[in-house]
């Protein structure tokens, strides 16, 4: 198990996501920055689906109660292994009794804790995915315990690699979106030619920006979103749906981020700046 | 069965978007429903998605690409060949619903709004079939057709901050159901005793998009009753099968 000592800001558990119950209304979840979490369970040669913590803002205290091995990646958060800073990227490994701790939110906004053999944590609907109400919660609180599988015999093939990730990175790579089309000029160049800065509002579920566009007249009937679809609201307000974004939506869905982008998204906070740019 | 002009085109490189006329109709739903049943057969169940609503159906590949000028032409190619294929089985869910005033607390309101007594209310809402023709905004939220227009009331000036799970309520044309406690701008006009969406059983709802639902009201000592089998688990909810 590991032990949480201090929650952080907003810790949980995520895999790939939970697939199949979308027609049912349930959300994909899972984490945020797929991007990361690929790269940190192929460093630890665990499966694509292994299961990560997912770490944003601030970070929690975590107590090892058994002996394994760990990597950290996406936004740097000043982590210590028992003090000791440790690095993103990097495999290191952990005893029973280490303590991992985060500090000052240096870049991005959410960081991965992967580990060898990935959390058990109860599946639910297919998924270890965070998410309530198909799990009681979602997220950790102070206290709880996260299942890991011991494996004594890793020997790690590399211990680390250098891709950095989109940390750094403020263009949104998107696709026309199914309602494209009702954009007038007037809308496309403030789109295309201005940057946006992330409102308050964001969470798992959306990134709501906080500069309005000129609004519309548009109306659909309630059809399907994905995560990474831009919705149009009638006032002129983007928000760009998440892996906890609701599966349908009645607002015009004018862009779709590519998979990048929404890993480069995900590392975003209120008062980041990011633009669009069509693929 | 006819077949509609549809418009199909690529939904980011992950997902493609069916699109039937912009109505709201089940001969249209019915039409959607049956060319989902016969890709069903024609496309990996472990490696698609497909999400129906209204006039739509989106198809997600999740773990590729979808090379849209092949599959597009493929997916029109399809559409003239369904036929008259078997549609997926339907069903006609009776759901219980206590309106006493503790649930229903908008219906004096509504009551003095559209002049009908609450007894009149409560019956105009359980007379009708109502179909649902989308799943989703929250896990296990029906979006039903079919409201009597005299139901037809605007949604609340300002929202509940929460509203109880299982609250069933009107808003504009629609009338519906809170899956989960959470905040909405419905007007509430009673409860429904059974849960509609349960994360321990999977599928965790067992109303589908094409089902019909209709409600019937009961007593507060039903609505107990009902409640505490819900907890236990046992619990089972009236279908009729309306295939054909």
């Amino acid at each position: 198990m590991v032990k949480l000592l201090k929650s952080g800001f907003f810790t949980s558990v995520q895999d790939t996501g939970r697939f199949g119950y979308r027609d049912k209304g349930v959300p994909i979840s899972g984490a945020m920055d797929v991007w990361t979490v690929d790269k940190l369970n192929m460093l630890l040669e665990n499966p694509k689906d292994a299961a990560v913590l997912e770490i944003t803002m601030t970070g929690p205290t975590l107590l090892f109660e058994e002996d394994t091995h760990i990597a950290l990646g996406g936004a740097e958060m000043s982590a210590t292994l028992n003090n000791s800073p440790i690095q993103n990227r990097k495999i290191y490994k952990v005893k029973a009794g280490d303590i991992v701790s985060y500090g000052k939110l240096e870049r991005g906004f959410r960081s991965y804790l992967a580990i060898r053999g990935g959390f058990r944590t109860k599946v639910r609907l297919g998924s270890r995915s965070m998410y309530f109400p198909i799990c009681p919660q979602n997220h950790l609180e102070e206290g709880a315990e996260v299942p890991y599988e011991v494996d004594k015999a890793f020997e790690p093939r590399i211990t680390e690699y250098k891709l950095e990730g989109f940390l750094e990175d403020t263009v949104l790579e998107v696709h026309k979106g199914p309602e494209y089309e009702i954009l007038t000029d007037r809308h496309l160049e403030t789109l295309f030619f201005n940057n946006f800065s992330i409102a308050m509002e964001n969470n798992r579920m959306a990134y709501q920006l906080k500069e309005n566009i000129d609004g519309h007249k548009a109306s659909m009937l309630t059809s399907a979103t994905l995560s990474g679809t831009v919705q149009f609201t009638p006032a002129g307000k983007l928000i760009i749906l998440m892996k906890d974004g609701q599966t349908t939506g009645g607002y015009p869905r004018i862009l779709q981020l590519s998979d990048r982008a929404i890993s480069v998204l995900a590392q975003k906070k209120f008062g980041d700046l990011v633009s669009f740019k069509r693929v | 069965m006819n077949n509609y002009p549809i418009s199909i085109r690529p939904f980011g490189v992950h997902a493609v978007l069916i699109e039937w006329p912009n109505e709201v109709a089940e001969p249209i739903l019915y039409d959607i429903l049956q060319f989902m049943e016969y890709l069903r057969k024609q496309l990996d169940a472990d490696a698609w998605e497909m999400v129906p609503a209204y006039n739509s159906l989106t198809l997600i590949l999740r773990k590729k690409a979808i090379d849209f000028k092949t599959f597009g032409d493929q997916l029109h190619k399809w559409y003239s060949e369904k036929g008259s294929s078997e549609p997926r089985e339907k069903y006609r869910w009776r759901l219980p619903v206590c309106y006493d005033a503790d649930f229903g607390v908008d219906l004096k309101g509504i009551s003095d709004q559209t002049n009908r007594s609450v007894k009149e209310i409560i019956s105009l809402h359980t007379q009708n079939v109502y179909t649902v023709y989308g799943i989703g905004f929250l896990p296990g939220f029906m979006y039903l057709g079919g409201l009597p227009k005299a139901l037809e009331i605007p949604r609340r000036k300002s929202p509940r901050l929460k509203v109880p799970k299982g609250s069933v309520g009107l808003a504009g044309r629609q009338t519906g159901i809170y899956p989960q406690e959470s905040p909405g701008g419905w007007n509430l006009i009673g409860n429904c005793s059974v849960p509609i969406f349960n994360a321990e059983k999977d599928p965790p709802s067992f109303v589908s998009v094409g089902d019909q639902i209709q409600f019937y009201a009961i007593s507060r000592a039903e609505y107990d009753l009902h409640k505490i089998e819900g907890e236990v688990g046992i619990y089972k909810i009236e279908k009729i099968r309306i295939d054909g």
